[in-house]
């Protein structure tokens, strides 16, 4: 039963990560990206990681990618983007890249082979979480947080600098 | 694990009751939505549908709506994306349907030997589940905007998405309050935290603990709900909005999601701030009231009564919504905006800091 899931939720994934790459119209490939966050969200069920697929939800398809589809549909309404690809040289960099992560993935592929995973603890995981974070990981955690703000403070700053200028 | 056929059973149970209790409630809006409003505007209302000269009270107009929706003309623009189109009003209902499954409506049961939990799903973080599927349901409408090949249903989407994370925002940060108090993000565990008694003889229900969270909970549940007073989307006096090119049944889901919506966000007002299923001085026994009196009930028909009471205080939430849609007052897109990002969101921030500083005080949970 579990593997059936893992089987389906996995073709939707990589369905969906092939779509978001292949297709040429921007809100079909954002839509694609947001079945694949959900399917991802789906795995985490099936590891029994309840808040992290929840997390992953709200925070990526129901918030990040709303801002995402919100901008696409401000910018480009409705406009296919066709044409030569004007940054096509970049792409011929991709392809040994992603080279370099096949041979990876297949490396781990074959040296996990021999030591399995240990197995899950108790499902749910808001308190395991919350307790790693604000022990073993208090010190990135909180400089995310920084990190954040920061992040914050510059968009306002650049908000207002346009309103004056 | 072992399902026998009694576990699948009462599996479908469960669903089929919260399946049926939310698709019943947003059909029968649509002619509560038509009664609310005659009554408050000094009108008679729908009465007209009839079978064989039976009329009870308009009921049969949805039943006469399906019919007609149904069998009306599908049209597609002719500029139109038409896979998603077709896929907009389907994704905008299923969001609003799935979300209160994780929403109890009863104790857990307990039955012959088992023990069943009288909701649909039984998530451990139930309550960022509902939110996460409320969250969901704008792809529907921003789809639905997007693929119209309209500039008034573009112009509708948008504004849809920009209220979204607007009132998700304020959700969010006015249910921190609640978890906060209660110690827990299951829903189940919330609704029963609320049980035990202040002083006595308050219940401690999340409006009592949490007055501001409710306000501010309330506001930005209705904005989700994107009906008047938050219906820019839709504007029906301006833009009529994202749904301005569909027709039929397409249409009707898209009307039936409003409703869908404000059944689930009654549903979390009612759990988390109204006590869910609880009954004030009703106990497992039976009922226990502050002045001495006991009444002894048999195990269900106290949890029938806890039933009964969530759907009577859903309904009940479902008419006060309706009671400020039919106000008609509504607020412009950037007084929206204003609203829901200098007041809603710091009140909910401020909120979180007092109940934090509370805590910490009296350390009460």
């Amino acid at each position: 039963m579990p593997l059936a899931v893992f089987l389906v939720v996995a073709a939707v994934a990589v369905a969906s990560a092939l779509g978001l790459v292949l297709k040429r119209n921007p809100i079909h490939g954002a839509l694609f990206l947001i079945v694949n966050l959900g399917s991802i969200a789906v795995m985490y069920l099936t590891l029994h990681a309840q808040f992290l697929a929840w997390a992953q939800v709200i925070i990526y398809a129901g918030a990040i990618m709303i801002l995402f589809v919100f901008a696409i549909m401000v910018l480009i309404p409705g406009k296919e983007e066709t044409g030569p690809d004007p940054l096509r040289p970049v792409r011929l960099i991709a392809i040994p890249f992603g080279a370099l992560l096949l041979v990876e993935l297949v490396l781990m592929l074959v040296s996990r082979r021999a030591a399995p995973v240990a197995a899950v603890p108790a499902p749910g995981g808001v308190e395991a979480i919350g307790r790693l974070l604000f022990t073993d990981y208090l010190f990135p955690f909180e400089l995310t947080s920084v990190l954040l703000l920061a992040a914050m403070i510059g968009v306002l700053a650049l908000a207002k600098s346009r309103k004056a200028g | 694990m072992t399902a026998t056929l009694a576990d699948v059973g009462i599996a479908l149970g469960r669903v089929a009751f919260v399946m049926l209790f939310v698709l019943n409630l947003g059909g029968l809006m649509t002619w509560v939505e038509r009664k609310q409003s005659a009554i408050m505007q000094d009108r008679i209302g729908a009465n007209r549908a009839s079978i064989f000269g039976f009329r009870i009270m308009g009921l049969l107009h949805p039943l006469a709506d399906a019919i007609k929706m149904l069998t009306k003309e599908e049209f597609y623009p002719a500029r139109a994306d038409r896979v998603l189109f077709s896929l907009a009003p389907f994704v905008s209902v299923f969001f609003a349907l799935v979300a209160f499954a994780s929403i109890p409506f009863g104790d857990t049961l307990r039955v012959a030997g088992r023990e069943v939990p009288l909701q649909a799903l039984t998530f451990n973080v139930g309550i960022l589940y509902v939110f996460a599927m409320l969250s969901l349901g704008v792809y529907g409408v921003m789809m639905a905007g997007w693929s119209s090949a309209n500039n008034y249903a573009l112009l509708g989407g948008q504004r849809a998405a920009a209220l979204m994370i607007t009132a998700e925002v304020a959700i969010g940060a006015s249910i921190v309050g609640v978890v906060m108090v209660y110690g827990s993000l299951n829903m189940m565990d919330i609704v029963r935290a609320q049980g035990p008694l202040l002083g006595g003889w308050l219940p401690k229900w999340g409006i009592v603990t949490q007055p501001l969270a409710f306000v501010l909970f309330l506001t930005a549940g209705i904005a989700a709900t994107k009906r008047i007073p938050f219906d820019m989307p839709e504007g029906e006096s301006e833009i009529i909005g994202y749904f301005v090119e569909y027709s039929g049944m397409k249409f009707g889901l898209f009307v039936m999601a409003d409703f869908l919506e404000t059944v689930v966000i009654s549903g979390m007002t009612v759990s988390l701030f109204l006590g869910g299923w609880q009954i004030p001085y009703l106990e497992p026994a039976g009922f226990v009231f502050p002045w001495g009196a006991t009444v002894a009930l048999p195990g269900l028909a106290v949890s029938l009564l806890q039933v009964g009471a969530f759907v009577l205080k859903v309904v009940v939430m479902i008419w006060f919504l309706m009671l400020i849609r039919w106000t008609l007052p509504r607020f412009r897109y950037d007084q929206a905006m204003r609203l829901g990002w200098l007041g809603l969101f710091p009140l909910s921030i401020a909120n979180i800091v007092l109940t934090g500083a509370a805590l910490l005080l009296w350390g009460a949970r």
